[in-house]
């Protein structure tokens, strides 16, 4: 790639990546004593996440400031959007493991449990009861006489075409008022870059608003909970962790935001945009994946 | 910005290194990142060793010795989590630093502020794995496949288990997607991809395994984090899950995994025949799409590491036929490796040395391999010491062969000084011999019915576990003559020239040894010469 | 005993040195798998055989010519190095041949396999079920079924620094105190699960291993054609006593077969007697060592100290010493989430009922409780 670079840029040493990976640690490790039941642990934890965010804040800001000095070239651009694009792809992959989760129970484990295939005495001798059913409503130890489930047992599950068709209506339009606004600023046009942008934030943190109400609802009035089973693990689990996705998202968009307000970008060299949006639509991926595979069929 | 390294103000003639201990807290620079990542791996190295050789000498004879079978499954666990995650992937990484961008003509890693922080998270996530040694319920005990119910009794050590796992995997994938943009992004003009050494196509593909297989690993464990803490039921059957499917996700992470670790030693293999051979690398170009077939097919084999799980006869027999067929793409890297050699001019200098050894030791554990991935015979050899020897040839013989090949290989050009040869020669001689001796044992008594991960066992074992132990404590105590010459190469020793071997084809080759702070600060005219040889 | 074992390793190291010129299957030193004594086992041995010759001859002949080049081709004996690098011919052929060798080996592989997988038509069933860290087994038709642990004597030795020569004990590990018993000649199937973690119940001579996984139920087969005695072990990481959970089989013949259920059936009626009648003390403490000694010793020790920071102690512990309600709940329901497993499905009412009175009472703790049966099936 005989591409355009005449000149190297290599960055000074810097101190926030050894900063970043100790506030990790500490951040970890409070996470760890408190679920061992630690009193402080929370605060560690929190004392972490301060650590991390700031962390976060002045490299960002190193490398606003370089950027904005002008002396990254077009290779280091490109060494930015291969990071990116293959963080993007390890995210793809962390959800492929919750995916694989909910196919398995769905195809393999729970029919097995309800006698299907290589599961007849499986089903027979332990859990004579129990029948396949998905969304699986009563799990297998609630079929058992005499013992007390585990469980809490899911009165109803969420309908697909409700808040989470509305959401899916959502975070599909903010799919497109992120690349008005990359449209916007490849014209030049900073208000139609900042209003386009501003809508998507907005959009994003609805989505967000609506998935918390939707979570408040399982949990008081559906019975629909972490431990409801295989259906609310793995349910919680992909939404929760998209919702988070979604949250951390929003805020990457919020900082893009600000930064086209204060003029920041133009209409050739805009990387940070283009990864955020980028993301953005990843986000809106999974969603779609989410929304056919856990509330649909 | 003044520090930034550009062509109109390049200082290679003063190189101008920083100092102190910000030189490496700090360190934005390759070979300085390169050079913390081997020390590290070679003070795991021994760490990880040393619990192994508390293994070998608990099984030394039946009975209890030593220590409890619950620390003993400690040792094994922690033992196995260190030579894989804190050895092995380590040094890869750190032989990757050192050398891609030398071999690409880059300046540095694409993205050198990221790299930094890929290895510093290494000792913080190691200071979390091994403090658990000191809390309450002990070191995870569970094997190194972390697989549940029996995880989830660990006591507190239990979340930082879990959370070094993340810690690691966001490392890892930290580290190869900066392999990935610089190969992809910094080559110098005129490398094509057909015209990168192997070392640095097996280091793409290796990164392709990591981004792909690490985030499902973070996936499975922390899964396991919920089941035990926050109510979920991923591997309870009472709740419809499935204790199984953690192993199939964990699997889909674990066999890329071993790839991840033996590509890189192929790639340093593929550097070190040829020199030594005189003679250009047979079959580049299969050589290439063997490798990314190996790769590919990883990720179709997991099941053959759980055939005794009961799973239905349709996927025990397409595992089967998965798992045979990545004999194919890896016989025609043995193959090549051969033809290499073949009609050269060949000389034995350590690095080749150890080489050789890799290629022979390297496809006795890969027949055993083969014989694992036989379904019906897989139901005798499953769990006992035939796997324990299968995968210590691939990766002892294999793995840390191969990366003692390369160590010797580039010291000179790391440092600027020969290696003591015939030190190098006693260290191969003895690990040769004695690794055969730990590890060839252990098919005998895995065949004869010895299960793997226990402390004390029935007295008909006991010869073959005297051998291995004896073998296995020489094996340990001649890596101390290996620390030694390194050490004595860094510290002197006869000046290096810049091609330092005679059969030695390459751009890094053609740097001064050692290669300055900066190198390639302006990019080489790359031409067909240079490239692969 | 260090001297004995220094002996048995000098013979040991002098059969390495002859080992290459051995032939392979050396039976008293072990040397190769077993070839078993069911059609599957001869069947899985005879595959194994088959693949480790072809893999041998493959490494013959690849390292017959990496050696060759080697001695040959080296720079001391003035050779020049040749400068080719690709023969598209040998590289077609060293792609084609093993495949072919593979689908050489796949074709009896295949054909093994689908015979195992056959669990169809079984003369009679067994479900094996995994404890930490002990077997039980269960036979559907007689509607019978008890525990199997590690033999006292093996129990006694393999404790840390016992001082006692596992040479000097019978089959050291792989004898238990309550064999399984099965004819010879008929198709079994058994049934492996488990009831606290995964564990994989192993007896080398039937030719397979199987997981039993807590909430599943794997099958497989075995008609066994010889009578003897087949020892085997648990074959999964199962925690701290996963060296000590073994299996021994005992294949006898039909009559002899009967002839054993029918003692198993009277011992199962009188092992459910006297759960209506009340116990003294004295008879509740003699059966609750036992049952002590068999089930919970390996966690708590046989001073009832525990194992600390693993295993808690239950001298002077608050459940012990406290409310018998929680004592019983403790024991019947297991701790959630630790070692501790529920009992109450695991000993019967009366065991229940001595092993308590009897934590209650030994060591330090002298409440004088006693636990009659009749407490223990009122809260069932
Ligand atoms: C570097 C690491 C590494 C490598 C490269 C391999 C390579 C292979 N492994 Fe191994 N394996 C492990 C590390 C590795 N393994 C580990 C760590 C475990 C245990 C994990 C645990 O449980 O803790 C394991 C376990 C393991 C099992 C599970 C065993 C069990 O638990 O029951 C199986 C089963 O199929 C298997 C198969 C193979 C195969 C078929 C290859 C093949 O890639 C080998 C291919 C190579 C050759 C075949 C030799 C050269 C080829 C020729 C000369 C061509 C001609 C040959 C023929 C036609 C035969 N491995
Ligand atoms: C790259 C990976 C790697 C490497 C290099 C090794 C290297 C070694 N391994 Fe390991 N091993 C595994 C990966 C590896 N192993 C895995 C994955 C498992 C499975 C774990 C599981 O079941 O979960 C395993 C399990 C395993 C077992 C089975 C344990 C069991 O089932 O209970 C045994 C037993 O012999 C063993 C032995 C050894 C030995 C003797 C070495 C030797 O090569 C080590 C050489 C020794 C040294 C280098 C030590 C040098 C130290 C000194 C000289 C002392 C000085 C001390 C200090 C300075 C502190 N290993
Ligand atoms: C596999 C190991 C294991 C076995 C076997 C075992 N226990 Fe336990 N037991 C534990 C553990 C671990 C705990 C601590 C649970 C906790 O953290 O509260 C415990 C706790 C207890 C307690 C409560 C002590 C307290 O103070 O909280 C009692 C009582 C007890 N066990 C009785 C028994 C009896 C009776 C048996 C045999 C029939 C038995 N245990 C077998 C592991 C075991
Ligand atoms: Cu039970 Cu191992
Ligand atoms: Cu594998």
């Amino acid at each position: 790639m005989s591409n355009s670079h005449d000149t190297y840029f290599i960055p000074a040493p810097s101190s926030w990546p050894v900063v970043g990976s100790l506030a990790l640690f500490i951040a970890f490790c409070g996470g760890a004593v408190a679920l061992n039941g630690f009193e402080y642990g929370s605060h560690i934890l929190l004392l972490g996440f301060v650590v991390i965010a700031q962390m976060f804040f002045f490299w960002f800001k190193d490398v606003i400031v370089e950027s904005l000095k002008g002396v990254y070239n077009n290779q280091v651009d490109i060494s930015f959007r291969w990071g990116m694009a293959w963080f993007i792809f390890s995210e793809v992959m962390f959800f492929a493991a919750f995916f694989g989760a909910l196919f398995y129970a769905r195809i393999y484990s729970v029919p097995w449990l309800g006698g299907a295939g290589t599961g007849a005495a499986t089903n027979e001798f332990l859990w004579p009861a129990f029948d396949y059913t998905w969304p699986l409503l009563a799990t297998p130890d609630m079929t058992v006489e005499g013992i007390a489930s585990k469980f809490t047992a899911i009165k109803d599950v969420i309908p697909a075409f409700g808040i989470p068709a509305i959401n899916t209506v959502i975070l599909l339009s903010s799919g497109a008022t992120v690349t008005f606004a990359h449209w916007s600023l490849k014209k030049n046009r900073r208000a139609g870059l900042c209003w386009w942008l501003f809508a998507t934030v907005a959009l994003g943190f609805l989505f967000v608003g609506l998935q918390a109400a939707e979570y408040v609802h399982a949990y008081k009035d559906l019975g629909l909970t972490l431990n409801s089973g295989i259906y609310g693990s793995t349910f919680f689990m992909l939404t929760g962790f998209h919702g988070f996705h979604v949250t951390m998202g929003a805020i990457m968009l919020t900082v893009i935001l600000l930064r086209s307000i204060q003029g920041h970008f133009n209409k050739e060299r805009h990387f940070a945009f283009e990864a955020v949006a980028w993301y953005w639509h990843f986000v809106d991926v999974v969603w779609l994946g989410l929304f056919i595979f856990v509330y649909w069929l | 910005m003044s520090d930034a390294v550009t062509h109109e103000h390049h200082h290679d003639a003063h190189d101008h290194k920083p100092t102190g201990m910000g030189r490496w807290l700090f360190s934005t620079n390759h070979k300085d990142i390169g050079t913390m990542y081997l020390v590290f791996a070679l003070i795991m190295f021994f760490v990880g060793g040393a619990m192994a050789l508390v293994v070998r000498a608990e099984l030394f004879q039946p009975g209890l010795q030593y220590v409890d079978p619950q620390f003993f499954n400690s040792m094994t666990t922690m033992h196995a989590l260190i030579m894989i995650f804190g050895v092995v992937m380590p040094a890869g990484v750190g032989l990757a630093n050192w050398m891609v961008p030398m071999m690409i003509g880059a300046p540095d890693m694409a993205l050198p502020r990221m790299n930094n922080m890929s290895f510093w998270i290494l000792p913080f996530a190691f200071a979390m794995l091994l403090g658990t040694f000191f809390m309450e319920g002990g070191a995870p005990a569970g094997g190194w496949t972390m697989y549940p119910p029996l995880i989830t009794q660990l006591g507190d050590g239990f979340p930082f288990l879990i959370f070094t796992v993340h810690f690691l995997g966001i490392s890892s994938i930290m580290g190869a997607i900066n392999i990935i943009a610089t190969v992809f992004n910094m080559r110098a003009p005129g490398m094509g991809f057909m015209q990168l050494p192997l070392f640095v196509w097996t280091w793409i593909i290796t990164a392709f395994l990591l981004i792909a297989s690490m985030p499902v690993l973070a996936g499975a464990v922390t899964m396991l984090l919920t089941d035990k803490y926050f109510g979920t039921s991923f591997f309870i059957a009472a709740g419809g899950g499935d204790p199984v499917m953690f192993q199939h996700i964990f699997w889909f992470f674990g066999h890329p995994e071993v790839y991840i670790l033996i590509l890189p030693a192929f790639g340093i293999v593929s550097q070190i025949i040829p020199t030594f051979a005189r003679k250009p690398l047979f079959g580049y170009v299969s050589m290439v799409y063997a490798t990314a077939a190996i790769a590919f097919l990883s990720f179709f084999v997991w099941a053959h590491h759980m055939f005794t799980v009961g799973m239905p006869l349709a996927g025990e027999l397409f595992f089967m036929y998965a798992t045979m067929s990545i004999a194919v793409p890896t016989g025609v890297k043995i193959f090549n490796w051969i033809a290499t050699m073949w009609r050269g001019a060949m000389t034995f200098e350590t690095p080749m040395l150890f080489a050789l050894a890799f290629v022979f030791l390297f496809s006795i554990g890969g027949f055993s391999g083969l014989m694992l991935g036989i379904t019906p015979a897989d139901f005798q050899y499953h769990d006992t010491y035939f796997v324990v020897a299968h995968f210590h040839y691939v990766l002892v013989t294999g793995a840390i062969f191969a990366l003692m090949a390369g160590a010797y290989f580039w010291l000179p050009k790391w440092t600027g000084h020969m290696y003591d040869e015939k030190l190098g020669k006693i260290h191969f001689w003895i690990s040769v011999i004695s690794v055969n001796v730990l590890f060839f044992p252990q098919h005998f008594v895995g065949l004869a019915g010895m299960p793997r991960r226990i402390p004390d066992y029935s007295v008909q074992f006991t010869e073959w576990n005297m051998i291995s132990s004896v073998g296995g404590f020489v094996f340990g105590l001649s890596q101390l003559l290996f620390l030694w010459v390194v050490i004595k190469c860094v510290r002197g020793g006869r000046e290096a020239t810049e091609e330092v071997w005679e059969g030695a084809r390459g751009l890094e080759w053609t740097l001064p040894s050692p290669p300055p702070f900066h190198t390639f600060t302006t990019p080489p005219q790359v031409d067909e010469a240079v490239a692969h040889s | 005993m260090l001297y004995r074992n220094m002996k048995h390793f000098w013979s040991g190291l002098l059969s390495l040195l002859f080992l290459f010129g051995a032939t392979v299957a050396r039976a008293e030193y072990g040397l190769n798998m077993t070839e078993g004594v069911t059609p599957l086992s001869r069947n899985i041995y005879d595959l194994h055989m088959t693949i480790f010759y072809i893999c041998c001859a493959i490494a013959v002949v690849v390292f017959g010519v990496m050696f060759w080049s080697i001695i040959r081709h080296r720079k001391s004996r003035g050779v020049v190095a040749a400068q080719f690098h690709h023969n598209t011919t040998a590289e077609v052929l060293w792609t084609a041949v093993p495949m072919l060798i593979l689908i050489l080996m796949a074709i009896p592989a295949t054909k093994s396999l689908i015979l195992i997988e056959s669990t169809g038509d079984a003369d009679m069933t067994i479900k094996i079920t995994g404890y930490q860290w002990r077997w039980h087994y269960e036979y559907i038709e007689e509607e019978f079924g008890f525990f199997s642990s590690l033999a006292p004597e093996s129990n006694a030795a393999r404790q840390l620094k016992s001082g006692i020569d596992p040479n000097e004990i019978e089959n050291y590990l792989l004898e238990v105190d309550n064999p399984v018993v099965v004819p010879v000649g008929q198709k079994i199937r058994f049934m492996t699960t488990a009831a606290d973690v995964i564990h994989s119940w192993w007896v080398p001579a039937l030719g397979w291993k199987r997981d039993s996984i807590p909430g599943f139920i794997n099958e497989s087969w075995a008609i066994i054609e010889e009578e003897g005695t087949y020892r085997g072990q648990c074959a999964e990481l199962c925690g701290r006593d996963h060296a000590f959970m073994p299996i021994v089989l005992k294949a006898v013949s039909e009559d002899e077969y009967y002839d054993w259920v029918g003692e198993m059936m009277v011992l199962t009626m009188d092992a459910e007697a006297g759960a209506d009648r009340d116990w003294t003390l004295d008879e509740l403490l003699e059966k609750g060592e036992k049952v002590y000694s068999t089930f919970c010793v390996a966690c708590h020790q046989v001073d009832g100290q525990g194992i600390p920071g693993a295993f808690k102690p239950l001298v002077g512990s608050p459940i012990t010493t406290g409310p018998v309600e929680d004592h019983i709940s403790t024991v019947m329901n297991g701790v959630p989430g630790t070692a501790m497993a529920a009992f109450g499905s695991q000993l019967t009412d009366v065991d229940l009922a001595a092993v308590i009175t009897y934590e209650r009472n030994a060591w330090g703790n002298k409440s004088g409780d006693v636990v009659q049966p009749s407490a223990i099936t009122s809260i069932r």
